[in-house]
C-alpha cells in the first residue's frame, strides 16, 4: 500500500521496483469486499477449501482447517462454494 | 569537413554511426528503410560495434529497444507510418519506463487506402505517448536533430525517449549537400551513456514494468509530466551547445520575418522552408507577412508561440494531418496557447499535403491571401479537389 506521506518524487522513476522481494509487503487482501467465515461445528476438515483457494489463503495446522489468511484472501468465495458441508459463509467486509 | 551529398535517411544513419550506439533495432519500412540498410553496412564493415538486431515487426523492434535500454544500452531505431502505429503500445511503455530511446521517423501517411508518401498522421497520432517530438526541415536538420536527440533524451533530469521526425521522401530520399561533424566531436558531444538502474546490474536487482495499481500509477504519470516540463530548457541548452560545435543553431520555434508581420503561417517539417520563400516573395510585394517553424511539438511550446504571435492580426496553422471529427492536430494547440495572449490573433487552420500531395508556392500564397482578405474558413483544405 502507498504511504500517504510519500509524494510522487519519493518513488523511483518509471515505476521501477528497486527492492527485491517487496511483493511480500503488498497485502492483496485489501482488495476484498466480502470475507469468508468458517463454522467449525460443521467443518469436517476435508481440506477441499484448501485445494480450491486460488490465493493459498486457507490456513491448515496439523491437517485441520483453522481459518483464513486475510492478508491475502481476495474474498472470491470459491471456498464457500466448494465446501461440501456449507461450513463457509461470505460476509460483507467491514461488518 | 567538406559538404557531402546525402539524403535524409543516409544522414541519420551517418549520425548514428558517429554516435556508435550499443543496440539498433531494425525493421525496414518505406521511407525509412535506407536508414537501417545504410547502418547495417556500417555494422558489416566493422565501423561501429553496435549490436544490430533484426526484429520480425515494429512492435518487436520497439520491444527490443525497451529491453535493451532497460538493460543499460544506448539504443535507437527507425520507423514510419503503419510501423509506428504498430509500435503504439510499446511507445507508451518506453516513455513511462523513462528509457531514452532515440527513434527516427520518416513521416508517412497512415492507411487507408495504402499510401507510402509524406504526411504527419503517423507521428501526430503518437503525440500523447510521452515521447519528445522534434521535426526536421531538411536532411541537414535530420542529421543535426539525430545527434542532439541523444543528449536531450539521455539528460539526467529528463530520461525520456525522443522521436526525430522528418518528411518521408521529400527529406528521406532527396539528396542535399550537408555539413557533417567530425566523429570525435560527435562522440565528445553526446558523451558516454549513463545507464540508470540497469537490469544487468545484478548486484542491485530491479524490476521493470511491474503492475502499477491505483495507489501509485498517477504519481508515476505525474513524474512524466514533470520531466516533460523540464524538457524545453534542456532542448534549448543542447541546441546552444550544438551551435557552438557546428555553427548551426536551432530554436524551439523559428520565426521568420515575423517581427513587424501582421499575418503569419505556421508549419512543421519541410513546408517550413517553402513558407519562408513564399514570405520573401510576398514581402517583395510589400505584404506584411511572416512564418513560424514549429520545431518541437512535444512538449508543446505555448510560451514561445505566444511570444512570437501575440498581437498579430491573423495566423494560419498548416496541418499535414487530420484529426477526424475535429481539425488538424496542431491547430487547436496553437489556438489554445494564443487564448492566453493579451492580444489574440484570429487563428485558422489549413489542412494540406495529405498522402504526399505536393504543396505549391501558389497554394501557400493563397493561405496568406486568405489571412489578409479574411476570406477563409475556420478550417480550410488546401489543394484537394472539392
Ligand atoms: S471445505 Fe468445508 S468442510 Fe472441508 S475443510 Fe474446508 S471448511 Fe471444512
Ligand atoms: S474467499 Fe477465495 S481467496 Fe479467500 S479463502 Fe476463500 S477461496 Fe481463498
Amino acid at each position: 500500500m502507498s504511504d500517504p506521506e510519500k509524494k510522487y518524487k519519493d518513488y523511483p522513476e518509471g515505476g521501477v521496483i528497486d527492492e527485491a522481494g517487496s511483493a511480500r509487503k503488498y497485502k492483496t487482501g485489501d482488495w476484498r469486499s466480502q470475507k469468508p467465515e468458517v463454522d467449525k461445528e460443521k467443518c469436517i476438515n476435508c481440506l477441499w477449501c484448501w485445494v480450491y483457494c486460488p490465493d493459498n489463503s486457507i490456513l491448515v495446522e496439523e491437517g485441520k482447517m483453522v481459518g483464513f489468511r486475510y492478508s491475502h484472501c481476495k474474498g472470491c468465495g470459491i471456498c464457500a462454494a466448494e465446501c461440501p458441508k456449507k461450513a463457509i459463509t461470505m460476509k460483507k467486509e467491514g461488518n | 569537413m567538406q559538404p557531402i551529398a546525402m539524403n535524409g535517411d543516409q544522414a541519420i544513419a551517418y549520425a548514428w554511426k558517429q554516435v556508435n550506439p550499443d543496440v539498433v533495432a531494425a525493421y525496414p519500412i518505406t521511407p525509412q528503410t535506407i536508414i537501417v540498410e545504410a547502418f547495417s553496412e556500417y555494422v558489416a564493415d566493422g565501423l561501429v560495434d553496435t549490436e544490430f538486431v533484426c526484429a520480425e515487426s515494429e512492435h518487436s523492434a520497439m520491444s527490443l529497444c525497451i529491453g535493451a535500454a532497460a538493460g543499460g544500452a544506448r539504443t535507437c531505431t527507425a520507423t514510419a507510418s503503419a510501423g509506428l502505429a504498430f509500435m503504439w503500445e510499446m511507445l507508451y511503455i518506453a516513455a513511462s519506463m523513462r528509457l531514452p530511446i532515440i527513434m527516427a521517423v520518416a513521416n508517412r501517411a497512415l492507411s487507408g487506402p495504402i499510401n507510402i508518401h509524406c504526411d504527419h498522421s503517423d507521428t501526430m497520432g503518437a503525440r500523447d505517448s510521452g515521447w519528445i517530438q522534434i521535426y526536421g526541415e531538411n536532411a541537414q536538420e535530420a542529421y543535426d536533430n539525430s545527434i542532439m536527440a541523444f543528449k536531450i533524451g539521455e539528460h539526467l533530469d529528463l530520461r525520456l525517449p525522443v522521436m526525430t521526425n522528418f518528411d518521408g521522401f521529400i527529406t528521406s530520399h532527396s539528396l542535399e549537400n550537408l555539413s557533417l561533424l567530425q566523429d570525435d566531436d560527435v562522440k565528445k558531444f553526446v558523451g558516454e551513456f549513463k545507464a540508470i538502474r540497469p537490469l544487468l546490474d545484478y548486484r542491485n536487482p530491479v524490476t521493470y514494468g511491474p503492475f502499477d495499481p491505483p495507489d501509485f500509477y498517477f504519481e508515476h504519470k505525474y513524474q512524466q509530466v514533470e520531466a516533460m516540463s523540464r524538457a524545453m530548457p534542456i532542448i534549448k541548452k543542447v541546441a546552444d551547445e550544438y551551435a557552438k560545435l557546428s555553427g548551426r543553431f536551432y530554436d524551439i520555434v523559428e520565426p521568420y520575418r515575423t517581427e513587424d508581420a501582421d499575418f503569419v503561417a505556421i508549419a512543421v517539417g519541410s513546408t517550413a522552408g517553402t513558407l519562408r520563400s513564399v514570405v520573401d516573395e510576398l514581402r517583395a510585394e510589400g505584404k506584411k507577412v511572416g512564418s513560424l517553424k514549429l520545431r518541437v511539438f512535444r512538449p508543446f511550446p505555448d510560451k514561445e508561440i505566444i511570444e512570437a504571435l501575440e498581437g498579430k492580426k491573423a495566423v494560419a496553422v498548416l496541418d499535414r494531418a487530420i484529426s477526424f471529427g475535429a481539425t488538424g492536430p496542431i491547430f487547436p494547440e496553437v489556438r489554445s496557447a494564443l487564448f492566453d495572449a493579451s492580444e489574440r490573433p484570429k487563428v485558422v487552420n489549413y489542412i494540406y499535403g495529405l498522402g504526399g500531395r505536393d504543396v505549391s508556392i501558389e497554394e501557400l500564397k493563397s493561405v496568406y491571401n486568405g489571412l489578409m482578405t479574411g476570406r477563409c474558413d475556420r478550417v480550410n483544405y488546401l489543394g484537394v479537389r472539392i
